[in-house]
């Protein structure tokens, strides 16, 4: 029964670092005259600019462009808030190599949450989304086999996520971004389901790809009705380009 | 696969998709399919079927020929890798067998929807002038060339991306391979490392590691919108070279390609 919240470890983790970290960040954005094509081009697309939790518990991923990256960024928090619970507590006969390779992949999913944490801070810090509270409760991280399986779940559907919403995507810098991202998540998948069915043709399997050789693209409602059960925070994607 | 599942969601998608199919309606396509067209060549009908519809600009015509050459070398190499005696050891021949099926697909779906715009096959020298002289013999050469040609494919995709903006349905379909490449590449890369006993080597780039330099060439980026990501969240360089993949131009990809033609 371990139940995560993602704030802390933020604030955990940021405590110091995080303020240099976006003291850097800002720094930059005030020299790199790209961050501020990337910020004109977010505030341009966008036409809802106000993200209003439609009750007290809902948080409401906005519209546009600035939606979307929203969304990348709440599937990024729930990744990372898991993989750095499964590093903090390693399941029962982990090996070495998949402790460095489940690192690797936390590692990974931190600098894609705290990437979006930083992109939207700078290019719509009225629109950003709060740190989600996550709930693993459902997930035994004593068990391989729950773990991994958890893993490659939160995996497929980041993939197919990504590949869902890249054609909503209005601004070529942003989809180039996605497409930086959505291959490491797949290289991610493909490596955890070896982990779970070695040498198999399951990296990329049959229920996953289908007969013309195509990965899964997925809309934004169904993988946030997927991904509901592990966060407390009630997310709705309602204002989504769909 | 349920192909009137995804008509259906093209329809969903663009409501006026079914006046675009041209005489290539529903109608005439469910005869089509009726009038015994064999199971396989499913994916090929609906795939000159989109063509009509959606596959209009040059600009388009050009990525999916790009993308077509691409598979056609890759389809190639894994079909006589696959029958090459003694080459793949049985304990992997699922996982390359998964391969070859995935980029048969691949070719069948590109020419599908290019329909007579379509690209003849080149002839392809996967020894590259004799650089590769063991590629079906040698299991790591066989294994290298294979890493190199599927992180090549992930990052031509991902440079090709923002050129298909305008059709947002080709757009899917191009993510969708692209990322299937990169599941292909981080099991071959997972084998590589094990043949070759270089733990280096793992299922993500790191920096601008691997070989041919030029298929890692920018890799090792650590600029992502214009902000310097050195540093983040106190993680290494390694890392967050890993975390995001680079993309290649065309120019780029094609001289790697020119290697084995």
């Amino acid at each position: 029964m371990i139940k995560n919240k993602i704030s802390q470890n933020d604030s955990e983790k940021d405590g110091q670092k995080s303020v240099l970290n976006r003291r850097l960040f800002l720094r930059s954005a005030g020299v790199a005259t790209a961050v501020g094509t990337l910020a004109i081009g977010a505030c341009k697309n966008d036409d809802d600019d106000v993200v209003t939790p439609v009750d007290g518990t809902t948080v409401d991923l906005g519209s546009g462009d600035v939606g979307i990256l929203n969304y990348a960024y709440a599937l990024e928090q729930l990744e990372a808030a898991f993989y750095e619970q499964v590093v903090k507590t390693p399941y029962t006969g982990i090996t070495a190599a998949e402790t460095t390779l489940l690192t690797d992949i936390r590692d990974h999913e931190v600098i894609h949450r705290d990437f979006f944490k930083a992109a939207l801070t700078a290019a719509a810090p009225t629109q950003i989304i709060p740190s989600l509270e996550v709930d693993f409760s459902k997930i035994d991280f004593t068990s391989r086999a729950a773990v991994l399986g958890a893993a490659k779940l939160f995996e497929d559907t980041g993939v197919a996520a990504y590949n869902g919403a890249g054609k909503f995507i209005k601004s070529a810098d942003y989809l180039l971004i996605a497409g930086k991202i959505v291959s490491v998540e797949a290289r991610h998948a493909a490596a955890i389901s070896d982990l779970l069915t070695p040498k198999t043709a399951d990296f990329a399997s049959d229920t996953q790809i289908d007969s013309n050789g195509l990965d899964k693209a997925t809309a934004s409602a169904t993988i946030l009705a997927a991904v509901q059960p592990y966060v407390k925070t009630k997310i709705s994607g309602a204002n989504l380009p769909k | 696969m349920d192909i009137f599942k995804i008509l259906d969601e093209i329809q969903k998608i663009d409501g006026d998709s079914v006046g675009r199919l041209e005489h290539a309606t529903r109608r005439h396509f469910m005869n089509r399919i009726g009038s015994k067209i064999a199971a396989v060549a499913v994916p090929t009908a609906f795939a000159s079927i989109v063509n009509k519809a959606y596959a209009q600009s040059a600009g388009a015509v050009d990525i999916l020929n790009f993308a077509l050459t691409l598979e056609y070398l890759e389809d190639d190499f894994y079909q006589a890798a696959n029958a090459a005696s003694g080459l793949i050891p049985s304990t992997d021949k699922a996982i390359f067998t998964q391969i070859g099926k995935h980029e048969t697909q691949h070719v069948a779906f590109l020419k599908g929807a290019l329909g007579a715009k379509a690209v003849t096959k080149p002839a392809f020298d996967f020894t590259a002038k004799g650089n590769f002289a063991t590629v079906f013999t040698d299991y790591n050469t066989f294994l290298t060339v294979s890493h190199a040609l599927e992180d090549t494919g992930v990052r031509a995709y991902k440079g090709q991306a923002g050129g298909l903006m305008a059709d947002p349905d080709l757009l899917q379909y191009a993510l969708q391979v692209h990322s299937v490449e990169a599941r292909h590449a981080s099991i071959v890369r997972k084998l590589l490392s094990a043949a070759t006993g270089n733990t280096a080597i793992k299922s993500w780039i790191t920096n601008a590691e691997g070989a041919p330099a030029a298929v890692y060439a920018g890799e090792d980026n650590k600029t992502q919108g214009g902000v310097n990501l050195t540093g983040l969240a106190g993680k290494s360089d390694a890392a967050i070279t890993e975390a995001f993949d680079e993309p290649l131009t065309k120019d780029q990809v094609l001289a790697i390609a020119g290697l084995f033609l």
